[in-house]
């Protein structure tokens, strides 16, 4: 049976970028020109978000027989990721160009990789979700061993695999037996069969810890974030300012595809594991973190903190949950793309800025460049006025009014751990004296001035956040059903 | 004048606007004279704004004045909720007219990173503006955590040799407070059917279960900011530390945020816990008054000496308020505005002899009166005011606190009225040691007396002291109807089973 044209319509943003993505693939065969590559990525992106925004019906819609979703909140990902894989594309420039990395085959697999993303996002199948999941991974797996001569980033790349492989093996294991229990792939029939009762519950737990703990190694949320401080760490800037971002927007649509569009009726067994992983990333996150010296460590041990915070959100099971839990994720991608963004601009020919030290005396030297990372660690620390703030009110407001004010306290209290080395980033730059030798910033004004605009947007959406709130909640609330 | 922003908007936006002026002047310190007047010229305006709150004033009615209020973040029924009354109103002018000082007082000293040394005062004193006027729960909270933020800097950069660990101590503890109260005030929202209104949680009932757990909260939150023993051990080290400027800031208004939160939460809020727990507020104040006065006795570092004072001061406050008359709680408010005058001039005092000899041990000094005379007879006023002299703002409120104390327990009164022994013992043997005598060292037969800029700062305050401790009426005027509506508020039990 031929789809309906119209399924193509609703998959137009993932054509869109397939399209480009080949495209810019062809062009490096002939093309001399580094820069071509680079604009048509951009273009390409800039085309998939205007696309994204086109195509957006505002009601969800089933496309290739119930393969693919289309719904405000995929849609508002959607657009999300775009946008930040335009930002880390354009942060990351002088990076690649300075290490002969600027080529049509890394910003290829970026471009496949958003497109996992997209995939991921719209999924409403076991099997599209897997798909998308898939081409996200290896396209990552591709871009952490980019930097060839490194041993440090094969080495990285080669435990990502690893360990990405055995939790996809876990993912699909689980996948098996939950279709084995309902008889189904797809998501909204898993949510009916189960909501009718399932034979054997034993089944249905091993399921679930199977695809939770997949779920968690993609989150990197512990105790599956092992892979997460070696990989942030040894990947080169501009891939681990990519990984840090926009695949967290992902996962949390994958979350809450799994969770919430299929699992929804067994959430009492999943409240419980998400809970346990979500108080043991906020643990190891918040207190490993305090112990590195290495600024991409650091912020690695720092997401899975974050994660924490974002099943705390999603394990309340509500409405107001989802919401706050889609708020963290968009305000963390926003901060984390100013700080891995900052690590990646202040990187020189040679040499990284990975250091902590790297950032001593920052302001002295560059007072704007310093603001904008103080601000992004205050952010990240909720701190207010900072959208940081917010998005932990949000999440703590969804977990107190779900009567959780135990886990609530627990997370209060190990974000003042985490101030601790949030502030010590401040501290470097602010208190310390400049290091001797000079890491001047090479001179790419059109990535300065995105990281102005970075900086900026984390401190007005934490004067305003308003916006940002209500389109969270108002996207999640017309996608569920 | 501009239509649609108030008074009270005026009082946070003009210093914060300001400072991000001076802020963006860039961080050449060549500019660095233009950049001072344009600092003291927004530091004059926020003050000249804030004015009218004490020429409008209605002091008849207990009611929210100057009140503003707009939809902010509606998701949450959060608003931008502005007003005052008697409680608050005359600390948003003492912050506003310390804002002018810090600036003056930093004119020469600081000659490193000028423009972010003004800009951060004058963001933090909007901030605390902010905090003072907000009564909407979660905005209250933004200012009251933002405020950290320039403090923090203004420790960590400008600050003596310990200053990193004093400002990441001074962060920390002040942090912890506050998270705890987070979680209170997102409890108190459900409780109160979805309001962040810090009104509508005062009328809200509550079991004494959850009364306890917010009072622990609020504690947390309030007497780490105060601070009261035990949780003062950040007090000290942040002060020895801080530039001038920092350490008055500090003295002067950051310590009344945590006694005004008790006002305006942990009273009115939870009334039934705070009458179950007051014999362990008034343990901890006095704890603060008699054995932090001792510890304040055998400082060698001025500085030191003066935060352990501040700290038996604030003592006397919190015992005023859980004295429950209106008597102690007035003069609670009464020793906090004039602790800020006191301890600011004491601060800015020691600043003055340290900008000169770089040192801030007692031993260092002796003697100063013989190259420093009017700086001695400033310097000894404010030695006066902080032992307590009747004359100075230092008498009233500890009069007034130990009179309504009288009422309650003669034996806390007792304890309480040694801090007038203890007071006078350490500042004036401090005063002593550094004044008096023959001239210690060549230091102090070099010292220049104070010029026009230090005169200029240290009379302002004079002046307020003495109109203070002469003619407190108008002060506790102002707070008098308000005080008497909270009191007859918290005597009122809004327990539910």
């Amino acid at each position: 049976m031929t789809p309906p044209s119209s399924d193509f319509v609703t998959a137009l943003p993932e054509i869109g970028l397939l399209t480009v993505a080949c495209v810019v693939l062809l062009v490096e065969a002939y093309s001399q020109s580094r820069m071509v590559a680079y604009l048509l990525t951009l273009t390409g992106l800039l085309l998939t978000s205007a696309l994204v925004v086109v195509s957006g019906a505002g009601v969800p819609m089933l496309a290739f027989n119930g393969l693919y979703i289309d719904d405000p909140m995929g849609e508002v990902l959607k657009l999300l990721t775009c946008l930040s894989a335009i930002a880390a594309v354009i942060y990351s420039r002088q990076f690649l160009d300075d290490r002969k990395m600027l080529s049509g085959d890394y910003l290829g697999l970026l471009l496949f990789a958003v497109l996992g993303m997209l995939v991921m996002i719209s999924a409403s199948h076991f099997l599209s979700l897997y798909l998308g999941l898939e081409l996200l991974s290896l396209s990552l797996y591709a871009m952490v061993a980019m930097e060839r001569d490194s041993a440090r980033a094969t080495e990285a790349a080669m435990k990502y695999f690893v360990l990405g492989a055995l939790a996809s093996g876990l993912l699909l294991y689980g996948m098996s037996l939950i279709y084995g229990l309902t008889g189904s792939l797809e998501l909204s029939k898993i949510a009916e069969s189960l909501h009718y009762g399932v034979k054997s519950e034993v089944v249905l737990v091993f399921g679930l810890v199977f695809i939770v703990a997949g779920l968690g190694f993609k989150l990197g949320a512990a105790p599956f974030h092992m892979w997460a401080p070696d990989v942030y760490h040894g990947a080169p800037a501009a891939v681990t300012l990519f990984i840090g971002t926009a695949p967290k927007l992902a996962a949390f649509a994958f979350a809450m595809r799994l969770l919430v569009d299929g699992l929804q009726p067994a959430h009492g067994d999943w409240q419980q594991m998400l809970a346990v992983m979500a108080v043991a990333s906020l643990a190891i996150g918040n207190i490993a973190a305090i112990a590195q010296t290495n600024i991409k460590r650091m912020l690695a041990y720092s997401t899975i903190s974050h994660m924490g915070f974002l099943l705390l959100g999603m394990m309340t099971g509500s409405l107001a949950g989802y919401s706050a839990a889609m708020f963290y994720s968009v305000s963390y991608v926003l901060m984390s793309l100013g700080g891995f963004g900052m690590v990646t601009y202040l990187s020189r020919v040679g040499v990284e800025a990975e250091n902590l030290d790297d950032f001593k005396g920052l302001n002295a030297r560059h007072p704007w460049l310093a603001a904008i990372m103080a601000m992004v660690m205050m952010s990240m620390a909720g701190l207010p006025p900072f959208v940081g703030f917010y998005a932990k009110l949000s999440v703590l407001q969804a977990l107190i009014g779900a009567g959780w004010i135990s886990l609530a306290v627990v997370a209060v209290l190990f974000s003042l751990i985490g101030a601790f080395y949030y502030l010590r980033v401040v501290r470097i730059m602010y208190f310390d004296a400049p290091a001797v030798e000079d890491t001047t910033p090479t001179h790419a004004s059109d990535a300065a001035m995105l990281l102005s605009a970075n900086g900026l947007a984390i401190l007005v959406l934490g004067i305003l956040p308003q916006s940002l709130m209500t389109l969270c909640a108002l996207s999640v609330q017309m996608s569920l059903r | 004048m501009l239509e649609g922003i108030g008074i009270l908007s005026l009082t946070i936006w003009v210093p914060i606007v300001a400072g991000l002026l001076v802020l963006f002047t860039g961080s050449d310190d060549r500019n660095a004279d233009g950049q001072r007047t344009l600092a003291l010229i927004g530091a004059v305006l926020g003050f000249l704004v804030a004015i009218p709150l004490w020429t409008g004033f209605d002091a008849t009615t207990s009611a929210m004045q100057f009140e503003e209020l707009m939809p902010w973040i509606p998701a949450f029924n959060i608003w931008y909720h502005l007003g005052v009354d008697g409680i608050s109103m005359p600390f948003i002018l003492l912050n506003s007219f310390t804002t002018v000082l810090v600036v003056i007082a930093g004119w020469r000293v600081i000659q490193t990173k000028v423009a972010q040394y003004m800009a951060a005062f004058l963001i933090q004193s909007g901030l605390i503006n902010g905090v003072f006027a907000g009564l909407d729960g979660i905005l209250f909270y933004v200012f009251f955590e933002a405020m950290l933020i320039p403090l923090y800097l203004i420790i960590g950069m400008w600050g003596g040799p310990n200053r990193v660990y004093a400002a990441i101590k001074f962060f920390l503890y002040t942090l912890l407070g506050s998270l705890l109260m987070l979680v209170a005030m997102i409890y108190l929202f459900f409780v109160s059917g979805g309001s962040f209104e810090i009104l509508e949680w005062q009328r809200v009932g509550l079991t004494m279960t959850a009364q306890m757990f917010l009072f622990v909260a609020f504690f947390f939150a309030f007497a780490v900011k105060v601070p009261m023993w035990p949780v003062h051990t950040w007090l000290p080290d942040a002060h020895v530390e801080a530039p001038t400027g920092g350490s008055v800031v500090l003295a002067a208004i950051t310590l009344k945020v945590g006694a005004y939160g008790f006002l305006r939460f942990t009273l009115p809020i939870v009334p039934d816990a705070t009458h179950q727990l007051t014999w362990l507020i008034v343990t901890f104040s006095l704890i603060a008054v008699v054995y932090i006065g001792l510890v304040a006795l055998v400082q060698s570092d001025m500085k030191k000496l003066i935060a352990y004072s501040s700290i038996a001061h604030m003592g006397f406050v919190t015992l005023g308020f859980m004295l429950f008359n209106a008597l102690g709680i007035e003069g609670g408010l009464v020793q906090m505005i004039s602790h800020g005058f006191v301890s600011a001039a004491l601060f800015l005092c020691i600043g003055v002899m340290y900008d000169r000899v770089h040192s801030r041990q007692i031993s260092d000094y002796g003697g100063v009166a013989n190259t420093m005379p009017k700086f001695a007879a400033l310097f000894m006023l404010f030695a006066m005011a902080n032992s307590g002299l009747p004359g100075t703002s230092g008498f009233v409120g500890e009069f007034m606190v130990i009179l309504g104390a009288v009422k309650v327990n003669f034996w806390w009164a007792a304890a309480a009225a040694l801090t007038l022994i203890f007071g006078a013992a350490y500042t004036l043997w401090m005063y002593k040691r550094v004044i008096f005598g023959k001239v210690a060292n060549d230091h102090v037969a070099e010292l220049q007396d104070i010029d026009g800029r230090e005169f200029l700062m240290l009379a302002l305050l004079a002046v307020a002291v003495l109109a203070m401790g002469l003619y407190p009426l108008p002060v506790t005027d102002v707070m008098h109807t308000s005080v008497n509506s909270l009191l007859a508020h918290v005597a009122q039990s809004k327990l539910i089973p």
